[in-house]
């Protein structure tokens, strides 16, 4: 629809929601904060993720809607107290942590030395229920997925792709190079808030043997 | 309580699904056809929040362990309480001890069974809703199960029928323009609103994938994922549109073509395998 130099638009999308594009996933967290503390009437739902954030509504969008998503800051959210940051138990014995250490160039201990102080931070989900997309790796921790996926990658499992790290809440596919396997409890629908790692959650990954 | 003899093909528990979990990557999910879930629990005098059975290609029978009003809507399906004719659209009583069988759909797909009270089984983050993508809520319906009924009851029905259209034949569902339509070469809207579509047979609760004219793409890079709505009709390197329903992903990572209007979408759900179905603009 229409841009602004720092790259927002607003895209449209049916007739329950708008599609907020920035340019990347530091004003997708302040788009994200901006309308989780001051919804538009009616939004029922936010979809955070790389570029984007799906606002779904009750009820059509009118041109006001756009207009607000238009105007809204990307300025980036203050760190929230209230957000506790995750302290994620590791065991780095991954079957790709060979071949990750040797994709980065580094002997395992200082690639588990670098993972574990990177300081991470939930940038989305949406691939799996309780599943975070974490950004914050240095550049040349950066790898590609795995050439062929795995039909099943165990529940835990910590892995990364690309710009990411992430762990997986329960077995499924998948094509991220496993480095290691936590026992935190991930996701729990009896549990609030059901998600360990929400969106805008600090994480830092530490070693247990 | 409503003792399951048979469940058809696949039958779940749906109510209005969980919103506000997508977030951290839980599916809305919920009855895929709204209108038909919303009608039964409004002929048998049930809160919006009560959930019904959705059955998939009907077979569906039911004892009533204690004597229950019942309402049967979506894609119409010959009704017995024990073994005499009933209306479709309208409250039922069903005596205690009598059973409850749905036949299979003349047209259309997904047929929904109301209680009185609603279906009381325990709810996951909200919802009674059996999500067929992330496996949230109750196990699909099996011979033996033993369907507890709620209190999500209002006033006493006052409805005797409904008048209800039956699923058309030639469905044509209305579309708007969706976020990525330019992804798609210019001629992809036009052949996706001027042509004819089938239903291909690996179409489910999470979508329906279609098949015709191959959609071809303007530009080949990689969209990063984002959100998802019911009714998108997203387009994947094969060309082979998928309109999305009910348990749709909740991110996707191809361009986004179109968006099914929200008020067609119990048409698009009650579309089956080998059906055609044709888009029309509503653009305005």
């Amino acid at each position: 629809m229409s841009g602004r130099d720092d790259g927002l638009a607003v895209l449209p999308y049916g007739d329950r929601a708008l599609l907020v594009e920035v340019a990347g996933l530091d004003a997708v967290a302040a788009v994200r904060a901006a309308l989780e503390h001051d919804p538009l009437p009616g939004q029922v739902d936010l979809v955070p993720a790389a570029r984007t954030v799906l606002v779904l509504l009750d009820r059509p969008p009118a041109d006001t809607d756009a207009a607000r998503l238009r105007r809204l800051s990307l300025t980036p959210p203050p760190d929230d107290d209230a957000v506790r940051a995750v302290d994620l138990p590791v065991v780095f014995d991954g079957p790709d942590l060979d071949d990750v250490a040797s994709l980065t160039g580094l002997a395992v201990p200082q690639l588990v030395a670098e993972l574990t102080a990177a300081e991470l931070t939930v940038a989305f989900g949406g691939f799996a229920p309780g599943f975070g997309y974490l950004t914050g790796l240095p550049e040349h921790l950066h790898v590609p997925r795995r050439s062929t996926p795995r039909t099943r990658v165990p529940p835990g499992s910590v892995g990364l792709a690309g710009p990411f790290a992430g762990a997986y809440p329960r077995a499924s596919p998948g094509g991220w190079q496993l480095v290691g396997r936590t026992d935190a409890v991930l996701f729990d629908v009896d549990r609030d808030p059901p998600a360990l790692l929400r969106p805008g959650t600090p994480v830092r990954l530490r070693e247990v043997r | 309580m409503l003792r399951v003899l048979a469940s058809g093909p696949l039958a779940t528990v749906q109510d209005a699904g969980r919103p506000g979990w997508a977030a951290i990557g839980v599916p809305r999910s919920g009855a895929a056809d709204r209108a038909a879930h919303d009608l039964a629990n409004r002929l048998v005098g049930n809160l919006p929040s009560a959930a019904t059975v959705e059955t998939t290609a009907g077979g569906l029978r039911l004892r009533a362990e204690r004597t229950a009003l019942v309402a049967v809507t979506g894609a119409p399906v010959p009704v017995t309480v024990a073994g005499r004719p009933a209306p479709i659209n309208a409250p039922v009583t069903v005596p205690a001890g009598a059973e409850l069988v749905l036949g299979a759909p003349s047209i259309g797909l997904r047929t929904y069974l109301a209680v009185r009270g609603g279906v009381d089984v325990p709810p996951v983050l909200g919802s009674r809703s059996t999500d067929r993508l992330s496996g949230l809520g109750p196990d699909p319906l099996q011979a033996g199960n033993v369907l507890a009924v709620g209190d999500l009851a209002g006033e006493e029905p006052v409805v005797d029928v409904a008048p209800v259209r039956p699923p058309s034949d030639r469905p044509v569902l209305r579309v708007l323009p969706g976020p990525r339509r330019d992804w798609l070469a210019a001629e992809a809207w036009t052949r996706l609103v001027s042509d004819a579509w089938t239903v291909s047979a690996d179409s489910d609760r999470v979508g329906l994938r279609l098949t015709g004219p191959r959609l071809e793409r303007a530009r080949d890079d990689e969209l990063p994922s984002e959100g998802l709505v019911p009714g998108a009709v997203q387009v994947p390197p094969d060309g082979a549109p998928v309109l999305f329903l009910a348990d749709h992903p909740v991110t996707g990572g191809y361009p986004v073509l179109a968006v099914v209007v929200t008020a067609d979408l119990p048409a698009a759900a009650q579309l089956r395998p080998g059906d055609g179905v044709r888009f029309r603009s509503s653009h305005r």
